[in-house]
């Protein structure tokens, strides 16, 4: 089966063209943007996993080595489509519109942070593993129903895909045809449990035929064969032709999150030796540089550029005011029930007395 | 003014509010040409076509997730669940996405979902088709669960949960669906979710409870006033959140109180009842509350025998009034 399934990819890991036909609808200046969406996005995550050691944002959940992956697919989305991540899909929301400080926000516990700006749909990240699956399709069929063109894409791993809601969502899914991009991050474990212990299947691209659904499956770490399969997908689905389920092979060199330690249960030097090799951002590097469009200047440019967005969104979100007592119990319904007005009361009647 | 059985209040609110707005949608399994098992949403099929009453695949957890979906979109979903039974793999989606999406969005995004489902023994359902579930929802903040007794209610109640911007649970006692008639205004109405509702005024003791037991209390009240004691039935109608202030109140004005639910005894939404009078009512109370409840096993038995023995009836309901207007 795995043969029927082969590894898309346009540049392979050494930044070599492997789909030339492909490539030709990318400009070099769209594949530079990339680039730069990507090392913005990695010099966040790394700032992130730091600001959690010193205690400035809670336990936090890495993506780094998922860049392409997360953004290649976000890319091909156009405005008003919608997104339902997971909470390791920052990196996506981030390239869809949502605000920096915002996604800072939220990892310093704020709700304020899971806002995105007004017009941009982007559901908060979903933490119960593949209900978001779900709530896509929901999104996607009210679209349809509307008559809109509008598509939604969902994020999710691949321990997701051993979870009820993911079944039902394909099945419902391609039942009504409905424009969903099922989008699948396999970085193959499942915190500690690998791929293969997950499921016996090699692939999981296959299991959407299943659903006699459109299922490809991708070098998650090629962010020019992410955009181009995902824009393919997306177009199908615009033109109602259905949703697809796309499998991106990736890998996560970190743990599963700061509270976790990955060399428990795999070798890490697997992580050491994947960023000298399949590394998103270093192939294209390799690719610009074959193609002599590569600039060390222009790199320190935009790292500087980066540094100074990434400083300014921290200060950002370190002047946020803290929370007021009151905010424990807003948003809990449209207006507050008489439960809620009641704690209210007595929750401040509390502070006040201290 | 018209009478009406209990279920086809249901079908005309339904009816009512699809007319009303068209963001308003049912989807469900056996929903459309059936028009569902119990028939509730008979007709609407055929009035406002598949795309609006949606047949789905047998799935409750996707029929709630895609449901939250669409009402995150901002269409108001109408889900049945086809019996109370069959939610639990819904849970997930109900407990931990709807009931908490508008709290960890800052309220940025809101899923008005209604969720219908019958609940409640007494039709030979057994153990699978006899479920009470309330209890399980009702301790969720973001949820509302709404259980009524009349045609009256269900019509009133029904629009306004359809109506509510938050996710409500519309438990429909199925026994209650053809045996319960009652008078319904053809007119546009709505029930206050969250307000609990004196259906029998009386001074000796208080009844409190909810859905077909109510009937039950009514019918028992009558039959007591023969011997000269004054029943006080107080309709919860909505269980979660509950209605603090009515329920004090009622505990108050006859200092009696019997808690009456088909549920099992220990963890029913009527210990929260108890709960409120025990912290509000000591001083108040003539005699200590009393709970009358299924017993504590797992489901409702399949012998007949049996079945009878676990259901509530008007005979249970009426023994308990006597012995507490005696105590």
């Amino acid at each position: 089966m795995i043969e029927d399934f082969p590894m898309q990819q346009i540049i392979n890991e050494d930044g070599e063209i492997v789909d030339a036909d492909a490539l030709n609808d990318i400009s070099t200046e769209k594949v530079k943007s990339f680039y730069y969406k990507m090392l913005c996005a990695r010099m966040l995550d790394k700032k992130c996993v730091n600001l959690q050691r010193q205690g400035k944002i809670g336990t936090y959940v890495p993506y780094e080595g998922q860049e392409a992956a997360q953004i290649g697919s976000a890319v091909a989305l156009e405005e008003g489509d919608w997104i339902f991540p997971t909470y390791r899909d920052h990196a996506a929301t981030l390239t869809f519109g949502h605000s920096m400080r915002n996604l800072l926000l939220n990892w310093r516990g704020r709700p304020e942070g899971n806002v995105p700006p007004e017009g941009v749909n982007i559901f908060p990240p979903g933490i119960p593993i593949a209900s978001q699956l779900l709530h896509a399709t929901g999104a996607a069929w009210a679209e349809k129903k509307h008559g809109s063109d509008r598509v939604s894409l969902v994020y999710f791993g691949d321990g997701a895909t051993s979870e009820g809601d993911f079944h039902e969502a394909l099945n419902f899914g391609s039942v009504f045809n409905i424009p969903t991009i099922f989008f699948n991050q396999n970085n193959g474990y499942a915190i500690s449990v690998p791929m293969e212990r997950q499921m016996k299947t090699k692939t999981i691209a296959q299991k959407g035929l299943a659903y006699d659904m459109d299922c490809l499956r991708i070098d998650g770490n090629d962010v020019l064969a992410v955009f181009a399969a995902t824009k393919a997908s997306v177009d199908r689905a615009r033109a109602n032709q259905g949703p697809t389920l796309i499998e991106a092979v990736t890998w996560r060199y970190g743990a599963h999150t700061t509270a976790d330690d990955a060399s428990k249960y795999r070798d890490q030097n697997e992580s050491e030796t994947r960023r000298e090799t399949t590394d998103p951002l270093l192939r294209v590097q390799r690719y610009l540089q074959t193609q002599n469009t590569w600039n060390e200047d222009w790199l320190k440019t935009i790292e500087e550029e980066i540094t100074d967005e990434i400083e300014t969104a921290i200060a950002e979100m370190e002047a946020y005011p803290e929370p007021d007592l009151r905010q424990l119990f807003d948003y809990v319904y449209d207006r507050p029930t008489w439960t809620i007005q009641e704690q209210v009361n007595q929750h401040l009647a509390v502070q006040g007395e201290e | 003014m018209a009478t009406s059985n209990f279920i086809s209040a249901v079908t005309q609110a339904l009816k009512e509010e699809m007319e009303r707005d068209d963001g308003v949608f049912v989807l469900g399994e056996d929903v459309g040409a059936k028009g569902g098992v119990f028939r509730a949403t008979e007709g609407l099929y055929e009035q406002f076509g598949e795309l609006r009453v949606l047949d789905t695949p047998l799935a409750e957890s996707a029929i709630a997730g895609v449901g939250i979906g669409a009402a995150m979109y901002g269409l108001r979903p109408v889900a049945e669940m086809q019996f109370a039974d069959f939610m639990l793999p819904a849970v997930n989606q109900i407990i931990s996405e709807a009931a908490k999406i508008r709290y960890r969005s800052n309220n940025d995004w809101d899923v008005p979902i209604t969720v219908r489902a019958p609940y409640g023994g007494g039709i030979h359902g057994a153990l699978y088709h006899s479920q009470s579930l309330e209890a399980l929802f009702a301790s969720t903040p973001g949820l509302k669960v709404v259980i009524p007794s009349t045609p009256y209610d269900v019509k009133g109640l029904l629009k306004a949960a359809i109506r509510d911007p938050d996710p409500v649970l519309f438990f429909e006692h199925k026994k209650a669906y053809r045996l319960i008639k009652g008078e319904v205004p053809e007119e546009d109405y709505t029930v206050p979710i969250g307000t609990a509702d004196v259906k029998r005024e009386g001074e000796d003791v208080t009844v409190m409870t909810y859905g077909l037991c109510v009937h039950f209390a009514l019918e028992a009240a009558e039959k007591l006033e023969a011997e000269g004691i004054s029943t006080h039935v107080l309709d919860l109608r909505t269980v979660y959140p509950l209605d603090h202030a009515a329920v004090v109140e009622a505990a108050r004005h006859t200092g009696k109180i019997l808690l009456v639910t088909e549920d099992n005894k220990e963890g029913s939404v009527l210990n929260e009842a108890a709960a409120t009078i025990a912290e509000n009512c000591l001083f108040d109370l003539d005699a200590p509350v009393e709970r009358l409840a299924a017993p504590d096993v797992p489901a409702m038995p399949y012998a007949s025998p049996l079945e009878k023995h676990y259901m509530m009836n008007t005979e249970k309901v009426e023994k308990a009034i006597r012995e507490l207007a005696e105590f």
